[in-house]
């Protein structure tokens, strides 16, 4: 398979794309699954659907957009969605969570609409939905390199803010954290990922490399940094692991990558669930 | 003189059409202990979301080391611990000393990143609180009464002015609330932190509040503590709505 990576562009391309996804998402995704907001992701990746799709139809109709990479629009639609959810958590104060459905079942309803108008998209729209080794064109890996560089600054300079916001939104903005700039920052960053992922991953799985890994690292971790370390290096080996079996299996790595994760996951439970038997039985016989 | 530390001037809130709170004046100074008691619905943790500003007032100023609140940004000088601090997802993976040290946020600037000094003042925060021995222990693994100590830490951490806390005893065991107030009190003296603490445990926070003010919507007594003591049950049950009976340490050791 080496000699395969080092002789195809195409798979080049799929394998650093997917190996930059599998840090950038995780990290974002803990700062999502501690919020308790782990479905924005899929909020977004069916937003970014919805512009997919619409850019797929007015490629059939607009000469401009047949020239247009699609995930431009798919990004665009995404950044759009994230915009309008933290107005619309601020709109239902009470009631912050349903932000999330609206704007998904949005993102559905328009892309069923464009899937309609254009009367299906065949194979093209297959590989936004679950991801192609082969469609990861080197335009897409530089899409992919420049928003790891924005995510990575972006934790970089705001971690300590993102904690604080993260653990105590109340107490983080009575200290003076600036939490509604670096929200809606989080948010468009958050956005670009899931487009810059669909490629690779799928719309439908995006989300779940930004979910699984972090529900498995923080079984482990005791630490946030320890979380965050464990969420890329769970992140890291879903991807290779699951694009190494979509190759072999010629089949779609969306679903490898997030079956991987899975079974990462399901490990780690049974691991600490067995530790933690251990341990007690080796307390109750130090008791007796 | 000392220094004002908090001024309420004439405040009025309305929430819904609803008079929350009315006319309200407070003027706590350096160094002051205060407990803010009144009955649940009474405004308190309003005044408290009023004083931090959380929330904007209908009318009346409200002004924070002289310096009107909308314009306040020495943010670091404001301790705060809530009353939901212990209702945090305590499976949330971050150790005792990295929730203490992210009171230091905004103290410590942006772009910039904590170093071994951050760490340093967070242990020390923690040994006011006796808890430095389980500054790597995850936050989610300790009983109430030892999160809300760590809490009180990161309040800390800053060197504040003030410390603010919203009846940070909730869900705390009995026995560990009177040495959360012995804590309270040497903060107060031997670190000269001025302290607005809400509470409805009147009989054992008076006994240490150097100031008590009483809230049902309005002001129906502020001053110092020998003043409260003197005044009569009947007055107090007047405008706490229902009966209250005060037990002073005193009656209990005549009791003894």
């Amino acid at each position: 398979m080496i000699e395969a990576i080092l002789t195809y562009d195409f798979l080049q391309n799929a394998f650093l794309s997917g190996m930059i996804i599998g840090i950038v998402a995780p990290l974002l995704g803990l700062f999502i699954v501690v919020r308790r907001l782990a479905l924005i992701a899929d909020a977004l990746s069916h937003v970014a659907l919805a512009g997919i799709a619409g850019s797929l139809y007015l490629s059939q109709q607009v000469l401009f957009f047949s020239a247009l990479n699609p995930v431009y629009l798919g990004m665009a639609a995404a950044v759009g969605g994230s915009l309008l959810i933290e107005r619309l958590r601020g709109a239902y104060r009470h009631f912050e969570e349903l932000a999330i459905p609206i704007i998904l079942s949005a993102g559905i309803g328009f892309a069923a609409i464009f899937i309609s108008l254009a009367k299906g998209f065949g194979t093209d729209l297959v590989g936004y939905l679950f991801g192609s080794v082969s469609a990861v064109s080197r335009q897409d890996l530089g899409i992919v390199a420049s928003i790891a560089l924005c995510v990575i600054g972006f934790i970089y300079f705001f971690y300590k803010e993102l904690f604080a916001l993260s653990f105590d939104r109340e107490y983080a903005k009575v200290s003076g954290v600036h939490g509604k700039v670096i929200q809606t920052i989080f948010m468009i960053i958050v956005a670009l990922v899931i487009g810059a992922s669909m490629r690779i991953v799928g719309i439908l799985l995006v989300s779940s490399l930004m979910t699984l890994p972090v529900a498995a690292a923080i079984q482990l971790a005791k630490s946030f940094k320890g979380a965050m370390l464990y969420s890329i290096g769970i992140g890291e080996l879903s991807v290779l692991i699951g694009l190494i079996a979509a190759y072999y299996l010629d089949i779609a790595p969306g679903g490898t990558i997030v079956i991987t994760s899975v079974i990462i996951l399901l490990l780690v439970l049974f691991f600490k669930k067995t530790l933690r038997k251990m341990v007690g039985t080796k307390g109750e016989a130090d008791l007796i | 003189m000392k220094n004002t530390i908090i001024e309420c001037k004439d405040v009025s809130f309305t929430y819904d059409r609803t008079e929350v709170l009315e006319h309200i004046s407070l003027k706590v100074e350096q160094g002051e202990f205060w407990a803010l008691i009144g009955p649940n619905g009474s405004g308190k943790s309003t005044l408290i979301k009023l004083i931090l500003g959380l929330i904007k007032p209908s009318s009346g100023s409200i002004e924070l080391f002289g310096e009107n609140i909308s314009s306040f940004r020495q943010r670091e000088r404001i301790g705060y611990v809530s009353q939901k601090s212990n209702a945090f997802n305590s499976g949330f993976p971050a150790t005792v000393l990295e929730v203490v040290r992210s009171g230091l946020t905004r103290k410590t600037g942006l772009f910039k990143h904590f170093t071994k000094r951050e760490d340093q003042q967070a242990m020390e925060a923690l040994k006011i609180v006796k808890m430095d021995s389980y500054h790597s222990r995850p936050i989610g693994e300790l009983s109430g009464g030892q999160q809300q100590r760590v809490f009180i830490a990161r309040a800390l951490v800053g060197k504040p002015d003030l410390l603010i806390m919203d009846e940070p005893t909730v869900g705390i065991d009995q026995q560990n609330i009177a040495s959360f107030y012995t804590m309270l009190q040497t903060l107060n003296r031997d670190h000269g932190i001025a302290i607005l603490l809400v509470t409805h445990e009147i009989d054992i926070v008076t006994d240490l509040a150097s100031h008590v003010a009483c809230l049902n919507r309005t002001i129906h007594f502020h001053g110092v503590q020998s003043d409260y003591k003197k005044m009569d049950d009947l007055d107090i049950s007047n405008w706490y709505g229902h009966p209250v009976r005060r037990v002073h340490q005193s009656d209990e050791e005549v009791e003894r």
